[in-house]
């Protein structure tokens, strides 16, 4: 079991300072997470919830308390080492999408390959295959200004899976979209879990993000509140 | 590579804003190419003007000659040292011999350099053949000025004197038979052109010289006893100092030209880093390190001086060639100047400038779109991707 876990984090603290006074964000998190996992980081706002995720990918390092990220310590890293750790392990998926404006959609998803350094026919492969996960591949030269709401996230998606990463953190991602779309895309990230064996990991307070979660961890106050596991989650439940 | 793919196409995408920034900065390349091609020219056009009119391809001179000393000409002649009169024999110098005198035209007294020159020589351009009597006459050749200013025709007689070599004053009449038109001053205002045989049988100074020019094409720096070897790099130093300090005055046109269009590029790269925080995050998430980053938007920046050398190339090439071509017509004050110009001059544009030109505003290019990057080296990536900048 030990060998499955991706990440794991120990009395993990940050503190934010703000002016005379300072703010602990996470305050002391112990969490292992195993490869495979589809599990969401829930609670209020100011819970701790983008803080640990933050961590997780090597965005920020804690004040206190250790990560450990695919073998690697978060506090321990450069910052280059960082980068590297993001390029090829972990996927980013954003509220706000943060798609590259003047790349088109191909060039979007393609990106973290150019970065990988992955030849121009392995990158086409990997790309056609991301957008077709996706439901993508007819928008390939599409700008982000000419894709929906939905679509932009689904290209994140694409991008975020291209280079089939151990760990996927979804910030919020359905917070800038409606219903259907929350459906379509949250589907599509479960299939991507089982297909690919890929761990998510979400930031959320949106219900129907929660209703498709095997692993609940609730935050409050920067603690763990609850960490409940679901055989079978909801999903789309009524909507279906 | 892709840093230069996404430096490329963030900044074609960023549309106007480049576009703007890009013909502000092809305008300064342009305009710096041409005022450093027309002073180029000018201290060409003014050095060849000089070295065919009156340098030839160097002087000797005696000891005594300075030309900036009108009381020294007194004692500045010589006999011609056999070195030179082999020279002079072989058609390959010329000698000059100048005195002091004063000339009183229409009743008024001007004082003058008298130069005495051989009527065949050819080493120079002046149109000394004019000087070849066939009659008592002593002809003399003036300049368009110097006619100008002592009210001077063809076939006027004016009274010359002047002190020979044993320190007696004689006078006598001179006829101009010529009035040439010149461009180069040195030859032409305030003084007048003789034969130097006459001349040198005026002043009681028999085979003597002040100087020696030799012709172009003849190597002789050698050691003549007695003489000064002045080359062209010392006799067309006044000149070169004289155009350059001119080029100093035209350069604040271009430094205010490169200033406005960095300026440009820097409020570009200033607002750049502020409005795209988001994306800078984004970068970052997705393996970019910080100083990928800098690299990115310093190349962004600098590709702008690209775009503006290409855009120069296309509209300022044939715009500098053309007008390389036809010369600026100048106008008659261009004589304050204190140098030899035509009535027209023409640029000269140099591989070396237009290369240099181009490297030096492409190195401030990228200086300056480096300079606001700075602030990238302090940026964490969850305060990017929120927007904010620290």
């Amino acid at each position: 079991m030990e060998d499955n876990i991706l990440i794991k984090t120990q009395e993990l603290v940050k503190i934010y300072p703000m002016g005379q006074t300072q703010i602990k964000a996470l305050n002391h998190v112990n969490l292992d997470f195993q490869a495979g996992e589809f599990a969401g980081l829930v609670g209020p706002s100011g819970s701790g919830k983008t803080t640990l995720l933050n961590i997780i990918g090597s965005l920020d390092s804690p004040t206190e308390g250790s990560a450990e990220v695919m073998g690697k310590k978060i506090e321990e890293l450069s910052h280059k080492q960082g980068a590297r750790l993001r390029n090829q392990h972990i996927g980013f998926i954003f509220q706000t999408f943060n798609l590259l404006p003047v790349y088109n959609v191909f060039e979007n998803v393609e990106f973290p390959l150019l970065l990988l350094g992955d030849s121009a026919d392995e990158r086409e492969k990997k790309v056609m295959q991301a957008l077709e996960w996706v439901g993508l591949s007819d928008r390939v030269k599409s700008k982000p200004s000419q894709l929906s709401g939905g679509q932009s996230q689904r290209v994140a998606i694409a991008r975020a899976v291209v280079k089939k990463p151990g760990i996927i953190l979804a910030d919020e991602p359905t917070a800038n979209l409606d219903a259907e779309n929350s459906h379509h895309i949250l589907q599509t990230m479960e299939k991507i879990n089982n297909e690919l064996g890929t761990t998510f990991i979400f930031a959320t307070h949106d219900e129907k993000v929660i209703r498709y979660l095997r692993r609940k961890i609730t935050l409050v106050d920067g603690k763990v509140a609850k960490d409940e596991r679901f055989e079978n989650p909801v999903g789309k439940g009524e909507y279906q | 590579m892709i840093i230069p793919r996404l430096a490329i196409k963030n900044l074609l995408g960023a549309g106007l804003r480049t576009w703007l920034n890009v013909v502000v900065l092809s305008l300064s390349f342009v305009a710096i190419i041409w005022t450093q091609g027309l002073y180029r020219g000018m201290g060409d056009q003014a050095s060849q003007a000089m070295i065919e009119a009156e340098l030839g391809g160097g002087q000797y001179w005696q000891p005594n000659y300075d030309p900036l000393d009108p009381l020294a000409l007194q004692d500045a002649h010589g006999v011609i040292p056999d070195g030179l009169k082999q020279l002079i024999e072989q058609g390959q110098a010329t000698p000059i011999l100048i005195t002091q005198a004063t000339i009183y035209p229409n009743g008024r007294m001007i004082t003058i350099r008298m130069k005495g020159t051989d009527p065949n020589q050819n080493i120079l351009s002046l149109p000394s053949h004019f000087l070849e009597a066939d009659n008592d006459e002593i002809p003399a050749l003036i300049g368009s000025r110097m006619a100008k200013s002592a009210g001077l025709e063809v076939g006027d007689s004016v009274t010359v004197r002047w002190r020979d070599a044993g320190g007696t004053f004689d006078a006598r009449d001179v006829t101009i038979v010529q009035v040439m038109r010149t461009n180069v001053q040195t030859i032409d205002q305030g003084q007048i052109w003789i034969p130097i045989k006459t001349m040198q049988e005026l002043t009681l100074m028999e085979n003597e010289a002040s100087l020696v020019v030799i012709s172009k094409d003849t190597v002789d720096d050698k050691n003549i006893a007695g003489w000064e070897f002045k080359d062209l790099d010392f006799l067309l130093a006044d000149v070169k100092a004289l155009v350059r300090s001119k080029s100093v005055g035209a350069s604040i046109l271009y430094v205010v030209l490169i200033a406005l269009a960095m300026l440009a590029i820097f409020n570009t790269q200033v607002l750049s880093i502020f409005r795209r925080k988001k994306e800078m995050g984004t970068l970052m998430a997705l393996g970019f390190t910080r100083f990928q980053i800098i690299k990115l938007f310093t190349l962004e920046g600098a590709l702008h001086g690209v775009l503006a050398a290409i855009m120069a190339a296309i509209y300022g090439l044939p715009l500098l060639i053309w007008f390389s071509k036809k010369g600026w017509a100048m106008p008659g004050s261009v004589d304050s100047y204190g140098f030899a110009l035509g009535e027209k001059l023409f640029p000269t544009y140099s591989a070396g400038l237009v290369l240099g030109t181009t490297l030096l505003v492409l190195m401030i290019t990228t200086i300056v779109s480096f300079l606001p990057t700075r602030k990238i080296a302090k940026l964490k990536p969850t305060e990017a991707l929120r927007g904010r900048i620290t």
